[in-house]
């Protein structure tokens, strides 16, 4: 199956479930203001925010009343166009070191998905080409190192790992160690899932990027915070707090094969500047994705 | 949690409170502001708008315009309207005559399953159960020894098998285990899935089937927004729920979830799991969380919290102690550790009436940190001096402060401030419960007018960095 269409299949797994798709902004007819307030049900249903929602609203209304777009249909595609003006391809690819190892950082909370998608990076970039290892920073929760070792040997990628408890820093420094003295290409450090409210636990992370930039100068490259779909306006906060203790660049949107649709990043875009770089959409190794904002939008709309 | 609501729903009352007659149309235009403020918390936009018509009707029909005091009113009726929207609830579990109970738990990845397993193993036991825990999440790799991990962790017997892949199997042979084993409660951790993977959803309808539960729990994580309730609709169409448990309180989320699955999925919210350690899952009670939201403070929660850290007996000698002004160093620290037992200084404080609102003003300053100093310093004393500490001269001060790594100043700072807290206790121990209840609240002002909290701090950390002279004008003002 080739790469569109298996995010296309992902993405049905919502469409399917809607007979015509669009609700009342898929029937043809003129806008008004019944036709708005369905917009802004729709938008907030799909957790875009109150803020954004306006904002989207507003920009909606100035281009029917600007006579740009006229008919219920016109809509979609106007916010698609909108929307994908505001992420950029380069938004999207992955920074590398230009020589020696790059280093990814992996963060988040609780649950929100991190090993797993560690280990579909790991199968991603493993097939590009690149010679990959991972280092095993959750020394928190029970059996997290487990859960890592056994994605480790199923992509067949080495694994830097410590006794449960240990110090996750010590773990990452060892990690960037091996990748030097072995010529890998990429390091990447699942961390322990905290609670961007847990001060300690936050500054620790903090602490594993100062370790791994010790060991390699410039590295992390990438601090990618992975974010669940089906989270609410809280991910914003999310976003700002762990930005002011790691320097996050970018987000993986996971678990975005359920019914949620993650409307929230487009928010977390437009006021903090953090693109999302892959979204998650299924169980599987090779379930992630580049994100696609058109496809986005669509799947914003529809009504599941 | 909570705190942008509440902030939003006080400047709602001032606003009232500031006006001396209130118009339909104002209030009508108030209530738009706390209805992006709900949404901005996550409360599903269906919700958001019934809440806020339910509120305006109640309001116009109360005739809160006429009344003198129109913002006490609306409190009473936007708190009513709340625990409408959250209950009712039972949250006990109804355990069956012929044990074993049996608790069906299932929830979408990540959303805190097998850790609330375990949790609940724990509310369990405390409730004089032998509970069995089943790891029937064959998806996710180590899921069984995490499971194991916490069984270990608690003393609960985990059933586990690891050479199929078949959770109906493992779920029918964990029911017949817990019979042998004589447990009372067996509970099975199922593997994450989405409400519209058709697949997962027959294999745990198929579960249910099979093993027949007696309650149905729905894991859901509070930070989930307009998505919950989806989630809560589906899992409740192929499972019949009997409640659900809500994850994560312990974030700042702004808890839509909470205000919206009861309305949306007609299911309500049993437990809250509000930290990482396993004690961490409280009762959810709809009136105690409404007066959060409103800044009102929990003050049951409160006494409940302190009631469950100390046997009757332990409670009765600290009574008498405290009675007769006989409160040791030891006693002080010690209901320190019990009352904190894993949640933060700041989180109690809040459930204090009126606490809770100026906490966001004020940096209370007493963190974990700083009562860990002030066990230090205690456990650097003598016996005698920890019963008697007004015995602490200069000589005895500097030994406890260098064996502590404290300042001199510290240790006289924490003996001061422990022989006003006995005055305190001593005056409150004569008291009703009534009479304690308004002292505490009246405590609770004073801090918050820069008072006696603020002390605290000033005597056992920063104290020692300060310059000499600040530190005389500061006696001095607090003496006058």
């Amino acid at each position: 199956m080739g790469l569109f269409d298996r995010f296309k299949s992902a993405l049905s797994k919502t469409r399917d479930k809607v007979a015509s798709g669009l609700g009342l902004l898929g029937l043809r007819k003129k806008i008004d203001e019944s036709v708005l307030a369905e917009l802004e049900h729709t938008l907030l249903a799909a957790d875009v925010g109150p803020a954004m929602t306006a904002k989207m609203l507003e920009d909606v209304r100035g281009a029917w009343t600007g006579g740009e777009i006229q008919e219920t249909t016109d809509i979609v595609p106007f916010l698609k166009r909108k929307v994908a003006s505001n992420w950029p391809a380069e938004d999207r690819e992955l920074k590398m070191a230009p020589s020696g190892p790059s280093v990814l950082l992996i963060a988040g909370i609780n649950g929100s998905g991190k090993t797993t998608s560690v280990a579909k990076l790991a199968r991603r970039l493993q097939s590009q080409g690149k010679k990959v290892i991972l280092g095993a920073c959750d020394t928190f929760r029970a059996a997290a190192i487990e859960q890592l070792s056994v994605w480790a040997k199923r992509c067949d990628v080495p694994l830097v790992r410590h006794k449960d408890g240990a110090d996750p820093g010590a773990v990452a420094y060892e990690a960037c160690d091996a990748a030097v003295s072995r010529g890998l290409d990429v390091v990447l450090i699942d961390t322990a899932g905290r609670l961007h409210t847990q001060d300690n636990l936050m500054r620790e992370l903090g602490k594993i990027q100062r370790v791994v930039n010790k060991r390699i100068p410039g590295a992390p490259h990438e601090v990618l915070l992975v974010l669940d779909a089906t989270i609410g306006q809280n991910a914003i906060r999310q976003a700002e707090m762990f930005r002011t203790h790691v320097n996050v660049t970018g987000i993986i949107l996971a678990k975005l094969d359920g019914s949620a649709k993650g409307g929230v990043v487009v928010g977390i875009r437009e006021m903090l500047g953090v693109p999302v770089k892959f979204i998650g959409v299924g169980e599987g190794l090779d379930d992630l994705e580049p994100f696609d904002p058109a496809a986005f939008v669509d799947a914003l709309f529809a009504t599941g | 949690m909570f705190e942008a609501l509440s902030d939003r729903f006080n400047t709602f009352f001032n606003r009232l409170r500031g006006r001396g007659r209130i118009t339909e149309a104002n209030i009508t235009e108030v209530m738009k502001e706390v209805r992006t403020a709900l949404l901005e918390a996550d409360v599903h936009v269906e919700v958001a708008d019934r809440f806020i018509e339910n509120v305006v009707t109640k309001a116009i029909g109360a005739e809160v315009m006429n009344t003198l005091h129109p913002e006490q009113v609306m409190v009473k009726i936007v708190h009513d309207e709340l625990v409408q929207l959250m209950g009712p609830v039972d949250s006990r579990i109804p355990f069956v005559s012929s044990p074993p109970t049996i608790i069906l738990m299932a929830g979408l990845q990540g959303s805190g399953k097998t850790t609330t397993c375990a949790k609940l193993a724990r509310y369990c036991q405390g409730k004089g159960k032998k509970p069995l825990l089943v790891a029937a999440d064959l998806k996710r790799p180590a899921a069984i020894d995490q499971l194991e991990i916490l069984g270990q962790q608690l003393g609960v017997p985990v059933h586990a098998e690891r050479d199929h892949q078949n959770p109906v199997r493992v779920c029918r042979n964990g029911v017949e285990q817990a019979r042998k084993i004589l447990a009372d409660v067996v509970i099975l951790d199922t593997a994450g899935r989405l409400a519209i993977d058709e697949e997962l959803m027959q294999e745990v309808a198929k579960v249910a089937q099979t093993v027949q539960p007696h309650q149905i729990y729905l894991v859901i994580d509070a930070m989930t927004g307009h998505d919950a309730v989806n989630t809560a609709k589906s899992f409740n169409e192929r499972l019949e729920l009997d409640g659900v448990i809500l994850t994560k309180f312990d974030s700042d989320t702004r808890g839509g979830a909470v205000l919206s699955v009861k309305q949306i999925s007609g299911k309500p919210i049993k437990f809250i799991g509000v930290g990482e350690k396993l004690d961490r899952l409280e009762e959810f009670h709809p009136d105690r969380i409404a007066g959060r939201i409103l800044g009102m403070g929990d003050i049951v929660s409160l006494v409940e919290k302190a009631q469950s850290a100390q046997s009757a007996a332990e409670a009765a000698e600290l009574q008498r102690k405290m009675e007769k002004g006989q409160l040791t160093l030891d006693d002080f620290i010690g209901q320190m550790d019990k009352m904190l037992k894993g949640s933060s200084m700041k989180e109690l404080l809040k459930m204090i009436p009126g606490m809770g609102r100026m906490m966001g003003e004020m940096d209370l300053g007493i963190d974990d940190a700083d009562i860990r100093r002030m066990r230090a310093i205690v456990e650097s004393m003598t016996p005698r001096e920890r019963k008697d500490p007004r015995i602490i001269d200069g000589s005895r001060r500097r030994r406890i402060a260098r064996g502590s790594g404290a300042a001199p100043d510290d240790v006289s700072g924490l003996v001061k401030q422990f022989l006003q807290a006995r005055d305190v206790t001593k005056a409150m121990a004569g008291m009703s419960m009534r009479d304690r209840m308004r002292s505490l609240t009246q405590f609770a002002n004073t801090a918050a007018a820069g008072g006696k909290i603020g002390k605290i701090k000033e005597s056992t950390t920063k104290k020692a960095f300060r310059h000499q002279r600040d530190r005389r004008k500061d006696r001095k003002r607090r003496s006058r």
